[in-house]
C-alpha cells in the first residue's frame, strides 16, 4: 500500500511538471539555458561523490550515469 | 551580453564545415575522500569503517566535423584510485596489516558520439573497464538521442552492460581446502530512458527512468555475518536483483545571478529496498568569473529484508547480510563549491579557463561520517 502511494505521488509530480505550459524557445534565446551551471546532469567534479554514494547507499541509477555494476558496490 | 553570446552560438551551430580532429577540452579531477564509522561489514557489522581514497581522473575530449556537418566527438578518460581500508584489512583478523589494507583501482573508458545537428540526432558508443585486485569489470554502452522538431525537447534511450568478475577472497578463518576459489561472475544490464524539455528561457526539466537487472554473485566473499548462535558465515544474498530508479531534474535561472538545480529520485528493487533522494544546489554568480554553489542532499532508505545486525541473524534464514549500506537509515550530504572562470584564464593562461573546488560532509544515522574535497581543472 505504501509503495502504491509513493508511485501515485511520483506520478502526480510527473503530471504536474509535464502540465506546465512550454514556450517555444529559439536558439538565440537560450543564453541562460546554455549556462554550464544549468546542465541537466551531474558535473565532472561530482564524479567521486557519486561513486562513494553508490558504495555507501543501496540505491543507484536514474542520474544519467552509472546504474550499478563495474565495481564491488551495490 | 547574454543575448550577444547566444546569437554567436546560434550562428556557429548552423554553419557546417569539415574540420580536422582537434582538442576540445581536457578535465583533470582529483578527490580526497575519508570516512569513519563503526559498522564494518567485513567484521560482521561491527568494527571500524575507516577508509581513505585518493582518486585522479583525466578526461580528454576530441572533436571533428565531417563534410556533411556531422559532429564526431571522442571522449577518452582514465582514472586511478588509491585507497586504504581498515575494515578490508580485517579479512585476516589476526593480521596487524595485511595485503588487503590498501589497493589501487584503474578505470579507463572511451566514448564516441556522432551527432547530426541538423536532424537533432546523436548516436553514442562506449567501452569501459575497471581493474582492482579482487574485481575486474568490462562495460559497454550504446545510446541514441533525438531532439524534437523545435529542438526544445530531447528523448534519449541508452543500454549499458557490465560483465564483472569477483575474486573469491574469503575471511581467513572460513577458508578450507574445499572453499571456492578463482572468480565468480556478476552481470549487470541496464536500460535507461530520459526526456528533457525546455519550459521557457529560464527553466528546463528532465525525467529519467532505468530498469536494471543484475545476476550472478551479488554478495562479496569477504563479508562476514555472525549468527545469534555465535557462528560466523559468509554473506549470502540472492543471485538476481531487479532495480527500478525513477528521477526528475530541473534547472531554473532565477534573475541574472542565481541558478536553482533540483533533483529527486525514487528507487525500489526486489530485495525490498526502497529509497528517496532529494538534492538541491544553488549556484550564485557573485561576479562574471566567480560563483559559489552551496548544496544539500537528503537520502532516506528503507533497508533490504536480508539485513540484520551483528549476531541477530538466525540459521533458519536463507539469505543474510550485516552490510549497513543495505540497512534502514537516513543520510545528509552538504557543502559548497567555488568556481573561478577568469576571462584571461587561470594564472593568465588563456586556455586554462576554469578551476573548481568542492567540499562536502556526509553523515548517516548509522553514525558513519565522511568528508570529501574535489578539484576540477579545465583546459579548453
Amino acid at each position: 500500500m505504501k509503495k502504491v502511494t509513493t508511485v501515485i505521488r511520483v506520478g502526480a509530480l510527473v503530471f504536474v511538471m509535464s502540465s506546465i505550459s512550454c514556450e517555444s524557445v529559439k536558439e538565440y534565446q537560450k543564453g541562460k539555458l546554455n549556462d554550464s551551471e544549468m546542465v541537466l546532469s551531474n558535473r565532472k567534479i561530482q564524479k567521486t561523490e557519486n561513486s562513494f554514494q553508490t558504495y555507501r547507499e543501496g540505491a543507484s541509477g536514474a542520474n544519467g550515469g552509472k546504474t550499478g555494476g563495474g565495481c564491488g558496490c551495490n | 551580453m547574454l543575448r550577444l553570446s547566444a546569437q554567436t552560438t546560434a550562428a556557429d551551430s548552423t554553419k557546417y564545415k569539415s574540420t580536422k580532429l582537434k582538442l576540445d577540452e581536457i578535465n583533470l579531477v582529483s578527490s580526497y575522500y575519508k570516512q569513519d564509522g563503526n559498522n564494518a561489514v567485513v567484521t560482521g557489522g561491527t568494527g571500524t569503517e575507516e577508509l581513505t581514497d585518493i582518486s585522479n581522473t583525466i578526461d580528454v575530449r576530441l572533436l571533428k566535423y565531417g563534410k556533411t556537418g556531422i559532429k564526431h566527438t571522442f571522449d577518452v578518460e582514465a582514472g586511478i584510485d588509491h585507497y586504504t581500508s581498515a575494515s578490508s584489512d580485517r579479512i585476516d583478523l589476526q593480521a596487524n596489516s595485511s595485503a588487503s589494507s590498501a589497493d589501487n583501482r584503474f578505470y579507463p573508458s572511451v566514448l564516441y558520439t556522432r551527432e547530426n545537428e541538423e536532424k537533432g540526432s546523436t548516436l553514442g558508443l562506449g567501452l569501459s573497464s575497471s581493474t582492482e585486485f579482487d574485481y575486474q569489470s568490462f562495460g559497454g554502452n550504446v545510446s541514441y538521442s533525438k531532439k524534437t522538431k523545435n529542438k526544445n525537447g530531447e528523448f534519449t534511450a541508452k543500454f549499458q552492460a557490465y560483465l564483472d568478475q569477483v575474486k573469491m577472497i574469503l575471511p581467513v578463518e572460513l577458508r578450507t581446502p574445499n572453499s571456492p576459489s578463482g572468480t565468480e561472475s556478476r552481470n549487470t544490464f541496464a536500460g535507461s530512458l530520459s526526456y528533457s524539455q525546455i519550459i521557457n528561457q529560464n527553466l528546463q526539466i528532465m525525467f529519467l527512468a532505468d530498469l536494471i537487472s543484475q545476476s550472478g554473485y551479488l554478495s562479496l566473499p569477504f563479508h562476514r555475518v555472525y549468527f545469534n548462535d555465535g557462528n560466523v558465515h559468509q554473506e549470502n544474498l540472492p543471485d538476481t536483483r531487479l532495480k527500478i530508479p525513477l528521477g526528475v531534474r530541473a534547472s531554473y535561472f532565477l534573475g541574472d545571478n542565481i541558478i536553482i538545480r533540483a533533483y529527486y529520485r525514487y528507487y525500489t528493487d526486489d530485495w525490498k529496498l526502497t529509497a528517496h533522494t532529494a538534492d538541491l544546489e544553488v549556484p550564485v554568480k557573485l561576479t562574471s568569473f566567480f560563483s559559489i554553489s552551496p548544496f544539500y542532499r537528503y537520502y532516506r532508505q528503507q533497508g533490504t529484508q536480508y539485513f540484520n545486525a551483528y549476531r541477530a541473524h538466525t540459521a533458519a534464514e536463507e539469505f543474510y547480510t550485516s552490510n549497513y549500506d543495505l540497512s534502514t537509515f537516513n543520510s545528509s550530504f552538504y557543502g559548497a563549491g567555488l568556481k573561478f572562470t577568469p576571462p584571461k584564464g587561470v594564472f593568465g593562461i588563456k586556455h586554462f579557463n576554469t578551476v573548481e573546488i568542492r567540499y562536502g560532509h556526509y553523515t548517516k544515522t548509522t553514525q558513519m561520517t565522511s568528508n570529501i574535497v574535489s578539484i576540477n581543472l579545465k583546459y579548453k
